[in-house]
């Protein structure tokens, strides 16, 4: 277990996560498909990352290496000081599709892991934490409606309940805004950045939207394209507690620039060396 | 009003029903020998009441085991082919093949196997004819399982057997109770199969097929009418299970 040690300064800190040279390939019929190659990357505790890459370039398969429900062909992913073999109970995860069992309310989905790791707490003490998480999320009053009853924005904050329940050291999040519409989205964005002032985990977010990373990330990691590698790593430079209007300054506009532009370049679209986009 | 309604409206379609039919008979001045009109049934009842009672009973009993054993095996089966890539591959052919044999052409031959166990061949015929839906529905429900569902769990290092009973399981409830509606009914055919083809058989197929012998037409309808009202009990037993286990999957009406 990891000491509870205030967040340091993610340039500084020591890698809470860190992937290691990960190389991997899934097998298919038509031979073997490679999507990670050489990938080498190092998140501090507490930190926020961003994934950021052009479709299909296996952004899917690192969160599942990070939660160990699968190993690479090469190179290790280590935890904490710890290698990951296994999946462990001290990651979150949260999906594009809220996968909220339709069948429990709001409040037993949310304490769903803590049937599974949270034996040694009472059953009043599971509620309760659930109870905290949701009111967090502006879902107080909606514990006891069905998943079917709530719109796509609520059920997306009630799964991120769900990934937060059992106090995780590591939250991993992908695409969990990518099938809301824009102003849905900026919303949640918010929530998130409120949970993430009141619980303390490093967050691994894969994600299209670069507006996205820039919102909420620390560091944005760009890969390119398949097979991927970190390409890019940009460190953001808005202060950490910001705004919605903070999108629309200089800081923000630049970062998002340089970012479509690596993006491009992963695409192959422009080259490496040009400079940025028509600016 | 609402609950009115929804009672008043099958009995109302069914009063149509038995006064079309009666009217038909009446109309074309049919006698009971080409086709017995619903009037005709009642003192059919009043007469055979005790054997519509006891043999009523035994159809009855003899389908739930049938079925009871056809959920057991149809759920296990299903399991293992819900999970298991291969194993799906392996047997669906055999399980096609199974349940493409007519089940009148087994009944000689379950009859000769088991010479005199009543019984127990009527029981395996209801179960014959009636797991396949259940198995097939059951592996579909598993094996369509999005990836996510499970990884909520895997990824706190649950077990397989945690991800099944605690999603899998409760995901293919609405789907395993859509097959069972399917196979109450079958495995009710497959117990009248038996009990009408086989010799001295008992249940409501052996009073179908004795009142054939004895040329007593209103008799034969007056067991169609009787099988008729078990299969719509069963089948609400099976709605009202669904309701109570599976309720969740039913949308609120908008």
């Amino acid at each position: 277990m990891t000491p509870e040690t205030p967040a340091p300064t993610p340039a500084t800190a020591p890698a809470h996560i860190e992937l290691r040279e990960i190389t991997h390939a899934y097998k298919t019929d038509a031979g073997p498909l490679p999507v990670l190659d050489n990938l080498n990357v190092k998140m501090a505790m507490g930190s926020f990352t961003a994934v950021v890459g052009p479709s299909g370039c296996g952004k899917s398969t690192l969160t599942r290496l990070i939660a160990g429900l699968m190993r690479p062909d090469e190179g290790q992913v280590w935890l904490g000081g710890r290698m990951v073999t296994s999946p462990r109970p001290t990651v979150g995860m949260a999906f594009q599709n809220p996968v909220l069992l339709e069948w429990r309310n709001i409040l037993r989905n949310v304490m769903l892991p803590l049937e599974i790791v949270g034996q040694r707490m009472s059953k009043a003490d599971r509620e309760s934490r659930a109870r905290e998480l949701l009111a967090l999320v502006g879902l107080e009053g909606f514990e006891d409606k069905r998943p079917s009853e709530l719109s796509g924005g609520m059920r997306q904050r009630a799964s991120l309940c769900r990934a937060l329940a059992h106090r995780p050291e590591v939250l991993i999040l992908d695409e969990p805004f990518g099938a809301l519409d824009a102003f849905t989205r900026e919303d949640l964005w918010q929530t998130m950045a409120r949970l993430r002032r009141e619980e303390n985990f490093t967050a691994v977010l894969i994600t299209h939207d670069l507006r996205e990373s820039v919102f909420l990330a620390d560091n944005i990691v760009v890969l390119s394209g398949r097979p991927a590698t970190s390409q890019y790593v940009l460190a953001n430079r808005l202060p950490r507690d910001r705004t919605l209007e903070d999108m629309y300054g200089p800081i923000a506009t630049d970062m998002l620039a340089t970012l479509r532009h690596q993006i491009q370049v992963a695409q192959g679209r422009a080259p490496a060396t040009a400079a940025k986009a028509a600016e | 009003m609402n609950t009115l309604r929804k009672f008043m409206a099958p009995l109302i379609a069914i009063a149509l029903f038995l006064a079309g039919w009666e009217w038909l008979v009446w109309a074309n001045g049919w006698p009971t020998y080409k086709m017995a009109a619903p009037s005709d049934l009642w003192p059919a009842f009043w007469k055979f009441r005790g054997l519509f009672l006891e043999y009523g009973w035994q159809t009855l009993w003899r389908t739930v085991a049938g079925l009871a054993l056809a959920i057991v095996f149809g759920v296990g089966v299903g399991m293992v082919m819900g999970f298991s890539r291969t194993v799906r591959d392996g047997i669906y052919p055999l399980l096609v093949g199974f349940n493409a044999v007519p089940k009148a052409t087994v009944v000689p031959i379950l009859a000769l196997m088991f010479v005199g166990q009543h019984d127990m061949n009527t029981i395996l015929v209801a179960f014959m004819i009636s797991f396949f839906p259940i198995a097939v529905s059951v592996s579909i429900g598993l094996s369509t399982l999005e990836p996510e569902y499970r990884d909520i769990l895997r990824s706190l290092g649950a077990s397989q057997l945690t991800v099944f009973w605690k999603i899998a399981l409760p995901k293919t409830l609405p789907e395993f109770f859509g097959a069972l509606k399917v196979s109450v009914t079958l495995a009710f055919i497959g117990t009248n199969l038996m009990e009408i083809i086989s010799p001295h058989g008992r249940g409501l197929g052996a009073l179908f097929d004795s009142g054939k012998i004895s040329s007593d037409y209103p008799l034969m309808f007056a067991v169609l009418i009787a099988l008729a009202l078990l299969g719509i009990v069963l089948y609400y037993i099976v709605v009202a299970l669904e309701k109570t286990f599976a309720g969740w999957a039913e949308r609120a009406p908008t």
